[in-house]
């Protein structure tokens, strides 16, 4: 249906969109182990900015919290396989159900503050959801507690298998995030954002119900958060309330990947996690100066133009690689 | 330990947390800003009173006397050079600019000072207390608390009978209206900020006094401070006063619990007004 009312180049992008994934599916027969591993944890990253930029980008709705998703996301996985004997596989939806659930709890309250103060509230709900975490001494409180070995056999007998199906869950995820997000935006409701990000005022009086679709958005942005979550931890094999509630891994780090890749594009958030996986290897051997390099960066490019490296190179060469425009 | 005597320490408790509160209250109140980074310097307060007082073994009370001109000329040049650049009718990029001072911060005091806690020593001061009755308060929380009554009556002060003061309401009110009658609106809101960064130097020497503290510290000093600015209402400064206090009790009350439970009670007392009272309690915006 979607795909019948969209001009070529959109079917061209799907197209080339697929080739690359079925490239980067058969990644385990010719990539390293370590890389694999690295190459998981890029889709992870991926993900989760396409997320938060959907929602800082598109609805206004600026989270410094979204850690407690993944938190939240890590835990369900946890509890459901090791507490419930529940396949590992199964447990990716409950866990996407378990961040919603969440979200739908917080958002009332959280909507009730805005700008910056919304954003600094979900930093406290995110808190407080790690604090109750710390709490229950069945999850091992604040040392958390290791998947068990028959779930972990239970992904897959070898390790080498299993290293593998982690692998293209993450691909999965990943890239699926990428096709959701670009239909989405493709959509009905994607043009709804698209009016809400240019101009809230005007988005209401077309009709559009902000509360509504914001409400919907946070929500969605959750629960693919908390999915991303289950399979992160998955490959951990291990949770904390540090490690799942961190904001530093799950809410910084992203934030810088999409303010300099570039806010507000599918694109900039690709660019922006490549640009941080070079970074980040590069300074490897210089502990945490990666991220105080980073800060910098993000700094000079809000200081300077807000639109991130994608922006900036739209701007010159008029190319967009994931167009959502619409040719009449 | 009976009721009225965790009611008092709550409320003495309050008196940080309204110390931490009042910068914050202060920007948002005159230039819509928010700053993330708030609890971070802070903390760089406190680790600047520490260099101090390891070169000059001076008391940290006069160590102040330093720490309060660096911070704040500090705090007003971050504002001048970099985050006035990035005021504007989007919120995102001045509260992102202030997220990635946070992040500097707090990994630049880490690779200088590892994660090795310190603290600052103040003499008598640290274990002094008060009997009231059969109950026992500390010196330093008592102390603390009049120290933030004094500087937000000094702040209501210097808004309502000073020239800078009134410059800062004018910019508050309209700030295009404010250049348009020949104020220099980026100077003031430099000022502004730092005005504000003198009470965050007091605040950091009092924490550090305290409590020890690490170079991660801020975030949650700033979590403190922004639930006392909420629960008290926006852009009243006797209500972040109430603010404070109402987390303390809350925090107290938890504690008293449990200690783990300390500041998840304060979280839901956070979260409870924002049921109840969305504006918080003494709102003055709308």
């Amino acid at each position: 249906m979607i795909l019948k009312s969209l001009p070529k180049k959109q079917i061209r992008v799907f197209l080339v969109l697929t080739l690359i994934t079925i490239i980067l599916a058969s990644a385990p027969w010719w990539v390293s182990r370590a890389d694999i591993r690295l190459l998981g944890e890029f889709y992870s990253f991926l993900a989760l900015a396409v997320l938060w930029n959907l929602l800082a980008g598109y609805t206004g709705l600026i989270s410094v919290g979204q850690q407690a998703f993944v938190g939240v996301g890590g835990y369900a996985m946890f509890i459901v396989t090791a507490k419930l004997g529940i396949s590992p596989f199964l447990s990716v939806p409950i866990s996407m159900l378990a961040a919603a659930l969440i979200a739908g709890v917080f958002a009332p309250l959280l909507f009730r503050l805005n700008g910056a103060h919304f954003a600094i509230g979900t930093w406290v709900a995110a808190e407080t959801i790690s604090l109750c975490f710390f709490m229950v001494p069945e999850l091992g409180g604040g040392a958390g507690m290791s998947l068990p070995t028959d779930v972990v056999k239970s992904i897959a007998s070898s390790r080498a298998m299993r290293e593998m199906t982690i692998y293209w869950l993450m691909l999965g995820l990943g890239l699926g995030t990428i096709f959701a997000v670009y239909a989405l935006l493709l959509s009905k409701t994607g043009l709804a954002l698209m009016a809400l990000r240019d101009n809230e005022i005007a988005a209401a009086s077309l009709g559009i119900n902000i509360w509504k679709t914001k409400f919907v958005m946070y929500i969605a942005v959750a629960a693919a958060t908390g999915a991303i979550g289950a399979v992160i931890f998955f490959q951990k094999l291990r949770i904390s309330p540090e490690s799942a509630f961190s904001l530093n891994d799950w809410t910084i780090i992203i934030i810088f990947i999409v303010v300099i890749g570039g806010i507000g594009k599918l694109e900039g958030a690709i660019v922006g996690t490549i640009v941080f996986f070079i970074l980040r290897e590069t300074l490897a051997d210089y502990g945490v100066v990666y991220l105080i390099v980073l800060g910098v960066f993000a700094i000079i490019i809000m200081m300077f133009s807000r639109k991130g490296i994608w922006g900036m190179f739209e701007e010159k060469f008029k190319r967009s690689l994931l167009p959502v425009t619409r040719e009449p | 330990m009976n009721f009225i005597e965790l009611i008092i320490q709550g409320i003495l408790l309050g008196g940080l947390y309204a110390l931490f509160a009042a910068g914050l209250s202060l920007i948002f109140g005159i230039m819509r800003l928010v700053n993330i980074a708030h609890g971070d310097f802070i903390i760089l307060s406190a680790y600047i009173a520490y260099l101090v007082i390891s070169y000059t073994g001076v008391h940290p009370f006069i160590a102040l006397l330093l720490v309060i001109p660096i911070m704040s000329m500090l705090g007003y040049m971050i504002q001048r050079y970099i985050l006035n650049r990035t005021m504007g009718d989007d919120i995102l990029p001045p509260l992102l600019v202030t997220f990635g001072l946070a992040v500097i911060i707090q990994n630049t005091l880490l690779t200088t000072f590892s994660t090795n806690t310190h603290r600052l020593t103040a003499g008598d001061i640290d274990t002094a207390s008060v009997g009231i009755l059969d109950m026992h308060f500390g010196l330093l929380p008592i102390l603390t608390f009049f120290v933030a009554i004094i500087i937000i009556f000094g702040l209501e002060l210097l808004f309502s009978y000073t020239k800078i003061g009134r410059a800062f309401r004018a910019t508050s009110d309209d700030r295009e209206m404010a250049s348009a009658i020949g104020i220099n609106t980026k100077h003031v809101f430099a000022m502004a900020m730092a005005l504000c960064f003198c009470v965050i130097s007091v605040a950091g020497v009092l924490l550090a006094i305290r409590s020890s503290f690490d170079p991660f510290s801020g975030p949650a000093r700033l979590i403190y401070g922004f639930e006392a600015v909420i629960i008290g209402g926006l852009g009243s400064l006797w209500g972040t006063l109430v603010g404070g206090i109402i987390l303390g009790i809350a925090q107290i009350f938890g504690a008293h619990i449990s200690p783990s439970f300390q500041i998840l009670a304060g979280h839901l007392a956070f979260f409870i007004i924002l049921a109840v009272r969305p504006k918080g309690l003494f709102s003055k915006v709308e």
